[in-house]
């Protein structure tokens, strides 16, 4: 469901209005329902430099059953049907000078991308560069893609993946990812993969069968909305949200065949109860996902103890306590685990009157980082999710000026919805995401805080 | 052809609503509106969506007429398959736990693997009838066939048929109210002001002491706004239950006030029982297994004794055809009606006389140790609505039972009106 006024700039008379007027035009971006195809369109797959990855490429979109085009022609000889996505491998950039490839292969494919399209660009991490020449051509990646990302229109996105050498195999997973309508609101991102055992997706209708997974905070607005989203996608889902909100929580977990635990995530023995009960009725857990979350703003000096120290246990202290605890469990945090922790835009850009939320935020990009090495020892990862401006009932409350800005200072001009933090969660919880470890993705639709 | 032998009914778990005076939080809230949300909320716990479990016993002491199939109507409301049969019982604030012994009984025999037994009331939306003129008349005035008979019908309406018979918390044999009985009884038995005032006090520490713990989390689901019993107050003391007038009893021998007798009360509760085999299929949890019931009933308009004493009747019977002696209980949950009944109880069993007397014992059963009494609180504290009070104590019980290891032995004792009385043990 798109917001009002992206709703009305798609009708006959906004659209004539706001061109007209040069207002924003948000479009209404596609969104992953079960079942549909990878892509609506072919792919366009290129390269820039020695581009390593093209075989791994087209062998992933044909298994989606997505026809793969060759590369447009410079002077715009077309082949078929306009693109969906464009992918451009450029791996084994040498220097400044491979770029032109870049430029020569992305400028006639772009141009004929289809709206929702995708546009992806494959590189090695510029971190593992070997001279300052193949640091500063990699390094150029990031620049180009977030600028292509600012000139997109009508809900395409571009992204990038730098896929180090080794880890060809980590890169079906998020390949499929960015290309699918579950990265609708994921836009201007860089991603490093790393190298792992990475299984197979049992089913990629759902990817979750036989999962079980914890949400916390699940009794509304994200957390619902994840819990939802990874019930669709085949597992079953235990939401966990605060004894007061125990009705709502209910609801939820009867909507998706789940079931509820009430639990205040910040009592002393709240680890342990969680560690019991899963132990109890499940044996162990796949999927975590530390979603709950408060606000208490007030500028920083006249912000009382209270203020700092809830948001502080709430939004870090019980996400490190409980997942110390499930590590510390025998054999309950199952091989291939999944923990997923939600971190805010103000994690990374920083928010008036939020010292206590974006340092409690950015703890969390920081321990989702620290653990990773660990998590990947035994097969697992832990990553975190940044939303952006995301349109939930807290948002609803928020003055209009400050809504609609909020909304609109972001490449797709729109807020995300719930569901687009649930999809970015979904598929970070899925076997086939082993090589995202330790990374935290933003859906914020290139939002312009922090970039 | 079924088994012959029987097995022990497994407590799961259990669910209930906050328990909510009259007239506030669920002042619009039907029993019907109550019940469904206590299973859905049971639901939730227990991931039962679509679950069509064996049968869903439930009940409500004051009913509308329309209420007829109150617990299947409900149960059609909730996320249990509609293929879960149910039915209603009523045996007053016996109800929910005869509900459960029901339930029990069944799986105990095999012919049912999983149930739910429950209970709701309302007093805030509680049924208004006509009086038995004015019903007689609208019969006959909806039977008539002429408009002559009709204006007939209508013409024996008098003024003073018009008003409306509420229900009252009396007793239809002695026109008394239930605490005028209480206070018949706590006279009888000498039971004095200040210890009904410690009683009510401790009730109301222990369930919010409770509540902060965490002990109800997977015990109370809210509803409508309500998240904890708002009868419950934390703060009680002696001190501030002595300065409230008396309520029922008369003159000097008063001592039962609105402090140490429970309150009309709205609220549901549900409780799932099953086969071991049932719940360990399920990945459930066994809390305690439901060992015995037994029921009782006292002449209280003839035969000299008190209306609420019939479970001081019913436990030696239980105690006998168990081998147990009263002293052999980790828990003891004695429904707090009023505190006078609890203590009146408890001073029967010491007694001498009563026990060889009235019970037919050899001696008394003896004193019970009171810091096992009500630990994390009872009626007093959360309120009493009749037909829910079986279901909340049965589960609090059975995770008392359950968190105290195995092994661990429990007993109840609800009064109800009519002389009645439910007892039961549980065992984890």
């Amino acid at each position: 469901m798109a917001d009002w006024y992206t709703t009305f700039a798609n009708s006959g008379l906004g659209t004539t209005i706001t061109k007209q007027l040069g207002l924003p035009r948000p479009a209404e971006l596609r969104r992953h329902e079960p079942g549909q195809p990878l892509l609506p369109g072919p792919v366009v797959v290129g390269s820039a430099g020695a581009g390593r990855l093209r075989d791994t490429v087209t062998a992933v979109l044909r298994d989606a059953g997505v026809t793969v085009q060759s590369p447009v022609t410079a002077d715009g000889a077309t082949d078929g049907e306009k693109p969906a996505a464009v992918v451009l491998d450029a791996t084994g950039l040498t220097g400044p000078g491979d770029l032109a490839g870049a430029h020569d292969f992305l400028a006639p494919a772009i141009k004929r991308l289809r709206a929702s399209g995708r546009v992806l660009v494959l590189a090695d991490p510029p971190a593992e560069a070997t001279s300052p020449a193949q640091a500063a051509a990699r390094q150029a990646v990031d620049g180009l893609v977030r600028s292509i990302g600012k000139e997109l229109l009508d809900g395409s996105t571009a992204n990038a993946l730098f896929v180090p050498e080794g880890a060809e195999a980590s890169l079906a997973g998020p390949l499929r990812f960015f290309l699918s309508g579950r990265s609708a609101y994921v836009d201007g991102q860089l991603l490093t993969v790393t190298a792992a055992d990475v299984p197979e997706n049992p089913d990629e209708v759902a990817p979750l069968a036989g999962k079980v997974a914890v949400v916390t905070g699940a009794a509304r607005g994200i957390g619902a909305a994840i819990a939802q989203v990874l019930a669709r996608d085949g597992a079953h889902v235990v939401a966990v949200d605060v004894p007061a909100a125990g009705d709502k929580l209910a609801e939820v977990a009867n909507g998706i065949g789940g079931t509820a635990l009430q639990l205040d995530i910040t009592a002393a023995d709240a680890p342990q109860r969680l560690v019991e009960h899963l132990r109890e009725r499940h044996g162990g857990v796949d999927v975590v996902v530390h979603n709950a979350g408060i606000t208490r703003d007030k500028l920083l000096v006249n912000m009382d103890a209270t203020r700092w120290n809830t948001v502080m246990a709430v939004n870090l202290q019980a996400q490190l306590d409980i997942t110390q605890a499930l590590l510390d469990a025998d054999g309950l945090l199952r091989d291939g685990a999944r923990v997923v922790c939600v971190s805010s835009q103000s994690g990374i850009a920083g928010n008036r009157g939020q010292t206590n939320y974006a340092a409690s935020k950015a703890g969390v990009i920081g321990m989702v980082r620290a653990w990773a090495p660990g998590f990947a020892a035994r097969g697992a990862t832990i990553n975190a999710v940044a939303p952006g401006f995301i349109v939930t009932e807290m948002t609803a409350t928020m003055p209009f000026g400050t809504r609609e800005i909020g909304s609109r200072i972001n490449s797709l001009q729109q807020g995300g919805l719930p569901v687009d933090v649930a999809e970015t969660i979904a598929w970070l919880s899925q076997p086939a995401a082993a090589g995202v470890n330790g990374q935290t993705v933003r859906v914020c639709g290139q939002s312009m805080l922090g970039a | 052809m079924a088994e012959s032998t029987t097995r022990r009914a497994a407590i799961v778990g259990g669910n209930r609503i906050p328990f909510a005076r009259s007239g506030t939080a669920y002042a619009q809230a039907s029993n019907q509106d109550m019940l469904t949300a206590t299973l859905d909320g049971l639901v939730a716990r227990f991931g039962l969506q679509g679950e069509s479990v064996g049968e869903v016993v439930a009940g409500a002491v004051l009913k509308h007429a329309r209420d007829f199939n109150l617990t299947r109507e409900a149960v059609l409301g909730s996320k249990l398959a509609p293929t879960t049969p149910a039915y209603d019982v009523q045996q007053a604030c016996g109800t929910g736990l005869e509900a459960a012994v029901l339930v029990a009984n069944k799986i105990a025999l095999g012919q049912i693997e999983a149930g739910i037994a429950g209970g709701v009331d309302t007093t805030s939306d509680a049924p208004l009838a006509v009086g038995d003129d004015l019903r007689r008349t609208l019969i006959s005035l909806n039977s008539a066939k002429t408009v002559q008979d009709r204006l007939r019908a209508l013409a024996r309406i008098r003024p003073g048929m018009l008003a409306p018979e509420i229900p009252r918390n009396a007793e239809p044999r002695t026109g008394l109210a239930m605490g005028d009985h209480a206070a018949i009884t706590a006279a009888e038995w000498g039971i004095g002001r200040e210890e009904q005032d410690e009683l009510a006090a401790r009730s109301h520490q222990r369930m919010a002491a409770a509540y902060d713990r965490g002990f109800f989390d997977d015990l109370v689901t809210p509803f409508l706004g309500l998240a904890r019993d708002n009868n419950l107050r934390p703060d009680s003391s002696v001190e501030k239950l002595a300065k409230l007038q008396p309520v029922f009893g008369t003159g000097e021998g008063a001592t039962m006030t609105a402090g140490n007798s429970t309150p009309l009360t709205d609220g549901a509760s549900a409780v799932l029982l099953a086969s071991d085999e049932w719940a360990r299929a399920k990945g459930l949890p066994v809390l305690a297994h439901l060992v015995d019931a037994q029921t009782a009933a006292v002449d209280y308009v003839h035969g000299g004794e008190g209306l609420l004493m019939a479970p001081v009747y019913a436990v030696p019977v239980l105690l006998a055809r168990n081998g147990l002696t009263l002293q052999d209980f980790d828990f003891y949950e004695i429904h707090e009606a009023f505190a006078s009944t609890v203590l009146a109880t408890m001073k029967a069993w010491e007694d001498e006389a009563f026990c060889k007397g009235k019970l037919g014992l050899d001696a008394p059963l003896g004193a019970i140790d009171r810091a096992r009494l009500n630990v994390n609180g009872s009626s007093l504290a959360a309120g009493h609505p009749f037909a829910a009070t079986g279901g909340r104590i049965v589960a609090s019980l059975a995770k008392m039972l359950h968190e105290a290891g195995p092994g661990k032995r429990g007993l109840i004792s609800i009064c109800a009106a009519g002389g009645q009385g439910v007892v039961a043990i549980l065992e984890s």
